[in-house]
């Protein structure tokens, strides 16, 4: 297996039909465009995935905040997935895949690893005294105060046929 | 990430400078384990040029705390933390667990 990154970029453009009972209103044109990378499961490629899920936010138009959070709920859960799903750095795949929308961005991390579930994680005691502070949980967590939608799923890869962990998370635009 | 050390009679100060997540958090934990190691427990951690903080960093943060106060020892301290980090600290409940400085300045004449 190789170890590059690897990307893939579509644009689409879909019209809604107009109302048929107010026939002088525009057609809403709304656009989606989406970029998809693929990384080997190391964190010397934090930096690449927060520059990539970065540069989409502040194209879909997100203010200098919402780029941070995006960035850091990214990072929680791209090293989440190397330490959880694949027991650590390795030549395994993590794709990212961003989707600007005139409603804001979705980040959707997928990853072929052992099956997460969501719900066996506990959030972290905030108010805990120092010693009896436990920091896990805490990435997951920030993931879920930091973007607006935050889902798990799983799906089969289309070309392995595996199972896969899908972690979908959307930042709304501020109007 | 960079990381410096200065020792100062009664603390020491670490500056680290750049993106602290899992990648690079073990530079900055080697280099807080090496001042705990040789026995010295008031510590400064200067963030000020700090732009990125993953709870990699903040797991970091805690466990030298435990480490620092164990036996009364000392404390670290965190100085001129940039509002995006404190945002994430106040986040994850830890703004009870440290003392904050402005300045670094401040933070020595504190320790």
């Amino acid at each position: 297996m190789n170890d590059s990154v690897s990307r893939n970029t579509q644009s689409q453009s879909r019209s809604k039909k107009p109302p048929k009972t107010s026939p002088d209103s525009t057609p809403d044109i709304s656009s989606e465009t989406q970029d998809i990378m693929v990384y080997p499961a190391q964190f010397e490629n934090l930096d690449h995935v927060r520059e990539f899920v970065g540069a989409a936010a502040q194209k879909c138009g997100l203010d200098t905040s919402a780029i941070y959070a995006v960035q850091l709920a990214v990072d929680e859960g791209f090293s989440n997935i190397i330490d959880h799903a694949y027991g650590g750095e390795c030549l395994e795949k993590i794709e990212c895949k961003c989707q600007i929308s005139d409603a804001g961005l979705t980040v959707t991390l997928r990853d072929c690893g052992v099956p997460f579930d969501p719900t066996a994680i506990h959030d972290p005691d905030l108010e805990a005294e120092l010693e009896e502070r436990d920091i896990g949980g805490l990435g997951l967590y920030f993931i879920r105060q930091l973007m607006d939608e935050v889902g798990f799923s799983f799906m089969r890869d289309p070309e392995t046929g595996k199972r896969c962990n899908v972690l979908r998370m959307r930042k709304r635009k501020e109007i | 990430m960079e990381t410096t050390h200065t020792q100062y009679k009664h603390c020491d100060l670490v500056k680290a400078q750049g993106r602290i997540d899992s990648a690079t958090a073990p530079q900055l934990a080697k280099a807080l384990d090496d001042i705990t190691g040789a026995g010295r427990h008031k510590i400064i951690l200067d963030l000020s040029e700090v732009d990125f903080m993953s709870s990699a960093g903040l797991r970091i943060l805690i466990s030298t705390q435990k480490t620092c106060h164990r036996y009364n020892r000392g404390e670290i301290v965190l100085a001129a933390v940039p509002k995006r980090i404190h945002d994430a600290l106040e986040l994850a409940g830890f703004i009870p667990l440290f003392k904050f400085y402005d300045t670094v300045l401040d933070a020595v004449g504190s320790i």
